[in-house]
């Protein structure tokens, strides 16, 4: 089992974030097991394309390289997904690689995911404790909520469902579904629980849980299987309910 | 504050879509059915509708002015998302498709037909009864402009009455909504027989 055998990839590619795109292919050796991220460490060792032209290595972002990270992600195939766990024996040749289209490129593959950075502290996604003195432990979580909030926890932003969602685009300023989720998440939590009211203020406008248009693409795409209609269904749920306790009246 | 400006539109442009628009679509395909009874069972059902009290006021809030909220509010979100079932074909994108384009065909068709019907009976030039439709529904391009409009509508309900249950919150689990999904289709169904078996009755007289 010696033979030689190369594997195809059609990059597209950007020099800058202003520059025009293009589509550069490469052939690299195959070896066993190979994933889309050591197919392109490969041609950065040996920045050759398939014409035999000497060219720039290819630029993408990684990091934990086993998709909890969520920074490699890239459209595989027309597939958005992290190029990690994209395995070469499962993908049709040629292999073809872009860059996300929600986010601006900053150069090849690697795009700016800001703006779902930007949407998590819009939607205040953490727990304030000011850290002025022992507040010593919080309450307990029952196990049935910790499980199913454990699942909205494994969130990694890596942007495949605002890639997938029809609402996400340059016309509409819709946050998309895994900052909404987040809502949902710390919400959920006990101490969080204590500012559940802001969190969800900050999410009653077509930024937030109002631009959603229920095409429900992003449940069908988490590659951590998120369920995020749900949490969706169940924010509609508490705005409606927390425009009620605003505008009518309730002790909060 | 009870939210944006931008949050409040889209509870009230969804609230509408039911209360009082959807209401109404079953009011008026069940007072047009009578018409499956004959001209006289139709003119009864019409004019007893015709002739309510306060009828201006019914017309303007339960009818008018939701339905050009809705209608140009709709149209505003429908162009405001990217269509991509072509990378995406799951049957909730294929709905979420479909609700944006029966929404632009039911602006056209309602627009079209309350031209033909309620302001054509407004301004004296023609006069409601079951000769009316029948003059218009015998004209073949009529008959399938009403067609598609029927079911357009019908279906922009139907889906619309899914996602609304989404959109207040009431059905919140997978199962929920997948149940709700045949909830929402033999809603359709219904109301596309209703309305277009009315419309076969005024084309062919069956
Ligand atoms: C006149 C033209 C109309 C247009 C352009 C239009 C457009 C739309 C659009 C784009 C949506 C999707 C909203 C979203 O998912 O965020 C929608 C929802 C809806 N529409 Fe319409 N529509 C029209 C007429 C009607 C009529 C006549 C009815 C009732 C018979 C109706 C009932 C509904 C319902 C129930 C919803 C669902 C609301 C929700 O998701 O909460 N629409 N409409
Ligand atoms: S919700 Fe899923 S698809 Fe969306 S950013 Fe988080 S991990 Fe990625
Ligand atoms: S490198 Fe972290 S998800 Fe792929």
């Amino acid at each position: 089992m010696s033979e030689e055998k190369n594997i195809t990839l059609i990059v597209t590619r950007q020099d800058d974030p202003e520059s025009e795109p293009y589509k550069e292919t490469f052939s690299v050796p195959y070896r066993q097991n190979m994933n889309v991220i050591s197919a392109l460490m490969e041609i950065r060792r040996n920045p050759v394309n398939a014409d035999g032209e000497a060219t720039t290595p290819i630029f993408w972002e990684m990091g934990c390289l086993e998709e909890v990270c969520g920074a490699c992600s890239m459209v595989i195939n027309g597939e958005p997904r992290q190029s990690c766990t994209a395995l070469v024996d499962q993908l049709e040749q040629p292999i073809k690689l872009e860059p996300m289209t929600t986010f601006p490129v900053v150069r090849d593959l690697a795009v700016d995911r800001a703006r779902m950075f930007d949407s998590l502290k819009k939607v205040k996604a953490w727990v304030p404790i000011d850290g002025t003195y022992d507040l010593g432990p919080g309450p307990r979580v029952a196990e049935t909520k910790r499980q199913w909030a454990y699942e909205l926890s494994k969130c990694m932003t890596c942007g495949v469902c605002l890639e997938a969602c029809p609402n996400v685009n340059s016309k509409s300023d819709f946050i998309g579904p895994a900052a909404l989720s987040q809502v949902r998440l710390f919400n959920s939590h006990p101490t969080g629980e204590m500012h559940k009211s802001e969190r969800l203020q900050s999410i009653m406008d077509e930024e937030g849980i109002m631009g959603c248009g229920n095409a429900q693409n992003c449940v069908e795409v988490c590659p951590k299987g998120i369920p995020l209609t749900t949490s969706l269904a169940a924010l509609y749920r508490d705005t409606a309910l927390e425009s009620f306790k605003s505008f009518f009246g309730s002790d909060r | 504050m009870a939210g944006s400006r931008g949050y409040v539109n889209r509870r009230l442009h969804s609230l509408l879509g039911v209360i009082p628009l959807g209401v109404f679509l079953f009011q008026h395909l069940t007072t047009n059915f009578f018409a499956t009874r004959g001209p006289e069972a139709f003119n009864t059902a019409a004019h007893l509708i015709e002739g309510l009290p306060y009828r201006y006021v019914l017309e303007i809030f339960i009818i008018f002015l939701p339905l050009l909220f809705h209608g140009i509010y709709g149209v505003y979100i429908a162009f405001q998302s990217n269509f991509n079932v072509n990378r995406q074909g799951y049957f909730r994108n294929w709905m979420f498709v479909l609700q944006r384009i029966t929404g632009i065909l039911t602006l056209i068709f309602v627009a079209w037909h309350i031209w033909e019907t309620r302001v054509a009976i407004g301004f004296g030039w023609e006069e409601l009864n079951y000769q009316l439709m029948e003059d218009i529904l015998t004209q073949p391009f009529f008959f399938w402009f009403y067609i598609v409009g029927i079911l357009s509508v019908t279906f922009h309900f139907a889906n619309g009455l899914w996602s609304f249950f989404v959109s207040w919150g009431i059905t919140v689990t997978p199962r929920s909504q997948r149940i709700m999904t045949y909830v929402s289709l033999v809603v359709f169904l219904a109301l596309a027989y209703i309305g277009v078996r009315t419309v076969i009755q005024f084309a062919y007289g069956v």
